[in-house]
């Protein structure tokens, strides 16, 4: 490469809202269901049927716009987006084209090059389509409006993103902004948050903007990462060539690991949108926004600072422990418990995080209880298992969720701290071992771990180590 | 039966209080009338006798213990088959909803049904409310039961000649642009089309969103009145539906105008009015006049872009509202084809009539970019400077009087192959709909050929009562003069053998027959 080039890259992130019910009708949101079953005739587009907006989705939208440091458009409206396809039962969109509900706010994200705000153009509200499922055998496709009118927000960015790395930042901070709102869970891998990018290159230096393509079926941070790189290469290679880049919609293939068009810009459609006539103005009063600017709850960088002085938290765990809002909540649920903020953030550092990567989960996936840890801790504290048993009976409530208390009791796990008990196998180990005992006593202090580790075999692991060691020491 | 036939609407539910006649007489003096009359006037796309007679016996009932003591309690309605009706086939008079049955019931549908009327079925139409003749239906013209080689005007055609001819009590009609007021007028019986929001659309499919009005169309004013008072209702599935607390429409009933306003746009008065339509409307003010009240003529102004502004807007709501008849979710689906895309073409272009796609492709056009600044921003502006010329108008008068239409009824055939000079004859009646006014039309006269002129008399915003009241005052004045078509029951071979089929083969044989004889009819004469 003889030219050194720059990456300008703008997002548009759809996310769905954690409503109960859908945007423009009464219709259940809930994730799965039989097919249809989550339908009425304002979603399915029957004859005659209206739109009625849904409160709770301007006060999300609001919300996430606020925290975003938007200004909100105190007279906004809805627009018809009208194109025909099987999974839009009207076949057009109510969106927001000409008035959106937030303008003009910023994200500040941090990434290895430093701090940095990306811009936010707009924010607006809009309805999703239903689920097209092609049937290969039956060589037809099959449509479920389940998901046809769950309530949707759209946040496009400026084009100020630089770097892939950049663009996951910006990413995390806006799921972990939505997730503390409660707006949304903001899962990649489930849909409910999707990224476009738009992604061109310019020489570096330059003050125009390239060519941009748009990638869509970004489904993973990976993903994302990967798609950037692939593209910034492609049209690289395009320009070096002394070709154009072609302004298009690219489809992202993360097995394979290419894009390839979706559309070009000769059928670039026209949705020939217009105010939508079935719903009215939406006037958003002062006292509305400084009721839901109110409720926003303690961010991360608040979090943060509360849990380094209120439990006297580390920095690095006080940050990942605020990373997700679920974690934030369950440590301090579990703190409340049992008041050991200390070993509460161990635990959810250490063994939680390893088993989250092990089974390849977020934490948002942990489904056992507070309660459960709080008990297991107690339970190490007051000395009635230890170390070696605990972390076996945490696996047990990381998979199961069962009470650590009845476990014990039931597998006979509690720590023999009986001195006379403990004494009598270490007399037997001792016996069955002299090379080992030989080696203690001509000076190698290492040997004494294998002696402390047959106890333990021998107690089926419930010895208390400690009293194991001792008693060892002084027997020999 | 006769007598029953010829009873308006609360006459015939205060007889049925009183014991005087059953509710299953009621209905079968209608029912006994559309054996007679439909074969040649074809008001009804679906008729439901057995159902009609159920609701007699279950409405009886209610009535007889005291449930339902409403002024339409047990009156026998036809309803616009616009309106989604649960269980009944709604067609909006289109091939490509032929086979339609709605899972569930248009609001103002079930506000009447609450007031205990009995739904007789659904009349005919223009396809999707697309038209001023009735002449667009895919289910046959529906003829002017004043004279049969007259249309009855339209869209809401089917309704209008349904009351004209006796062949039910009163009946729903939907107005976007005059469908109401017009086909009214032509039939020589009473219309009126609320105040945007005060009847909930829901239910109405949809054509112009932003001027879709569902109302009354009844023998006279105080039926009209009452049905009205029945089906306006604050709907929360409606985002455009209005809380009104002024809805005691039958108060508005009385005989008196003194000292009221009326104005009477110079510009109506013009160029294209037929001079017996004018001669008509100006007598119906002076009686208005001799009454006390104080009429004079005024410039309305901006009557000339109505028309344009119109259908502009209309057509490019309905070219998105009609959007969703794609053969993929319900209604007619194309047999053959090879792929998507081809699915929608040939379902959409063999399901829809010509008018409709006209209006289709007119409005896509207006909406298309490029073009979008030019028309449809522009027609909405127009709408909005309409609006503030009714808003002075209103200022200095109580109600505006003028025609509902520019002539009479015209003869069949004669219109379609204009389709712009058929717009231009709703001149009178699309502004009322861009200003969301409240407008009625009545009954002033008849021309020499003996078809009815009609008076419209239109009112500011939330003020149906005053129009009513006017209209009511007038409605005095005059000899209610029926129908003809009113006068004979079971006569001719027709009649007779369609009796015969109909309990030999029930309804659908009757339907069966009826399109027949209606083609053979059309091929023959028409």
């Amino acid at each position: 490469m003889s030219k050194e080039y720059e990456m300008v890259i703008g997002l548009e992130v759809h996310v769905e809202l954690a409503t109960k019910t859908k945007i423009f009708c009464g219709c259940s949101t809930a994730f799965g269901g039989a097919p249809n079953t989550h339908t009425c005739p304002v979603c399915t587009g029957m004859p005659g049927s209206l739109p009625v907006l849904n409160r709770q989705v301007v006060e999300y939208a609001m919300a996430v716009g606020l925290a975003a440091n938007c200004s909100i458009t105190r007279h906004c409206k809805f627009d018809r987006k009208n194109y025909f396809y099987p999974d839009n039962p009207q076949n057009y969109q109510i969106s927001q084209l000409y008035l959106p509900i937030c303008r003009n706010g910023g994200v500040e994200i941090e990434t290895s090059a430093g701090k940095k705000t990306v811009r936010i153009h707009e924010i607006h509200m809009e309805e999703d389509a239903g689920k097209l499922i092609h049937d290969e055998w039956g060589d037809c496709s099959l449509v479920d409006y389940n998901r046809s009118g769950v309530p949707l927000i759209e946040i496009v960015s400026e084009p100020d993103m630089r770097s892939a790395e950049e663009v996951i930042a910006y990413l995390e901070k806006l799921r972990m902004m939505i997730q503390y709102l409660g707006a949304s869970d903001c899962k990649l891998n489930e849909g409910s948050m999707r990224a476009d990018v738009n992604l061109s290159v310019r020489e570096l230096g330059a003050k125009e903007f390239g060519t941009r393509t748009e990638m869509k079926n970004l489904n993973s941070f990976k993903a994302i990462a990967r798609a950037i790189e692939n593209e910034k290469n492609r049209q690289i290679d395009l320009l070096e060539d002394g070709k154009k880049v072609v302004q298009e919609t690219r489809r992202w293939d993360d097995l394979k690991e290419y894009s390839y068009a979706m559309r070009s810009k000769e059928d670039a459609q026209d949705y020939r949108y217009f105010p939508e006539p079935d719903l009215v103005p939406l006037v958003i009063s002062q006292e509305w926004v400084e009721e839901v600017k109110s409720r926003q709850p303690e961010f991360q960088e608040e979090k943060m600072e509360r849990y380094k002085k209120e439990y006297g938290l580390p920095e690095y765990d006080a940050r990942i422990l605020t990373g997700s809002k679920y974690l934030a909540d369950f440590f301090e649920d579990a703190v409340k418990l049992c008041k050991k903020p200390k070993k509460v953030s161990n635990w959810l550092m250490g063994e939680t995080m390893r088993l989250l990567k092990e089974r390849e989960m977020e934490p948002d996936d942990i489904h056992f209880s507070p309660e459960n840890l709080a008990r297991l801790i107690d339970l190490t504290e007051e000395g009635s298992i230890n170390g070696t048993v605990a972390k076996e009976v945490f696996e047990k409530i990381f998979d199961e969720d069962i009470d650590p208390v009845s476990y014990v009791e039931k597998q006979g796990l509690k720590t023999v701290n009986d001195a006379e008990e403990l004494r009598t196998t270490i007399a037997q180990v001792i016996q069955d071992n002299p090379q080992s005992v030989a080696d203690y006593r001509n000076g190698k202090e290492k040997a004494i771990g294998f002696l402390v580790g047959q106890t333990m075999k021998a107690m089926k692991g419930k010895a208390n180590p400690g009293m194991v060691n001792q008693i060892l020491k002084e027997l020999l | 039966m006769k007598e029953i036939r010829n009873l308006t609407a609360l006459q015939l539910a205060e007889k049925i209080k009183r014991r005087e006649i059953s509710v299953a007489e009621g209905v079968l003096a209608s029912l006994e009338q559309i054996n007679s009359a439909e074969s040649r006037i074809n008001s009804y796309v679906t008729l439901d006798e057995e159902g009609a007679l159920e609701q007699a016996a279950r409405i009886q009932k209610q009535i007889d213990s005291g449930e339902l003591t409403g002024p339409l309690a047990g009156v026998p309605a036809a309803i616009k088959d616009n309106l989604c009706t649960e269980g009944m086939r709604t067609t909006c008079s289109s091939k490509i909803l032929a086979n339609f049955v709605p899972p569930y019931t248009a609001e103002a549908v079930r506000n009447l049904k609450k007031a205990g009327a009995v739904i007789l079925g659904k009349t005919n139409m223009d396809e999707f409310a697309m038209g001023s003749t009735t002449e667009t239906s895919a289910f046959g013209i529906t003829r002017n039961p004043w004279n049969l080689d007259h249309v009855p005007g339209g869209s809401s055609g089917g309704s209008c000649a349904a009351v004209a001819a006796g062949e039910c009590f009163f009946a729903l009609g939907s107005d976007t642009g005059g469908s109401i007021r017009q086909p009214a007028s032509f039939c020589g019986v009473t219309g009126l089309k609320p105040t945007y929001g005060t009847v909930s659309r829901y239910g109405l499919v949809a054509y112009g969103s932003s001027l879709d009005q569902i109302g009354p169309v009844a023998k006279d004013v105080s039926d009209c009145a009452a049905v009205l008072e029945a089906i306006a209702s604050y709907d929360r599935k409606d985002s455009t539906s209005l809380n009104r607390e002024d809805t005691d429409f039958a108060a508005a009933l009385k005989d008196d105008v003194r000292g009221m306003k009326i104005g009477i746009p110079r510009d109506y008065l013009g160029e294209g009015l037929e001079p017996e339509v004018k001669s008509a409307v100006l007598t119906a003010a002076q009686a208005l006049e001799k009454k006390g009240a104080y009429v004079e003529e005024f410039d309305l102004s901006l009557a000339e872009y109505a028309i344009p502004a119109y259908y502009v807007i209309a057509c490019a709501e309905a070219s998105s509202n009609l959007a969703r008849f794609d053969g993929v979710k319900y209604g007619y689906r194309s047999k053959e084809y090879e792929g998507l895309h081809q699915m929608y073409k040939k379902s959409r272009s063999e399901g829809f009539g010509p008018e409709v796609k006209r209006r289709i492709m007119l409005g896509s056009f207006v909406l298309s970019s490029g073009y979008y600044d030019a028309y449809y921003l522009k027609a909405l502006r127009t709408k909005a400077l309409i609006k503030q010329a009714f808003d002075r108008a209103f200022e200095k008068y109580d109600i505006i009087l003028g025609p509902a239409a520019p002539t009479t009824a015209p003869e069949i055939g004669k219109s379609l192959q204009d389709p712009l000079k058929m717009y231009l004859g709703d001149i009178y009646t699309v502004s009322v709909n861009l200003a969301g006014l409240p407008a009625m039309t009545l009954p002033c006269g008849l021309d020499a050929k003996g078809l009815p002129i009609g008076l419209q008399l239109i009112g500011d915003c939330f003020q149906e009562k005053k129009i009513l009241q006017a209209a009511y005052a007038y409605e005095q004045t005059r000899e209610w003069k029926s129908c003809p078509a009113l006068e004979e029951c079971g006569n001719g071979f027709a009649a007779e053998s369609l009796s015969k089929s109909a309990s030999e083969q029930g309804t659908e044989g009757f339907e069966k027959e009826r399109a027949m004889k209606i083609a053979s009819e059309q091929e023959a004469g028409a």
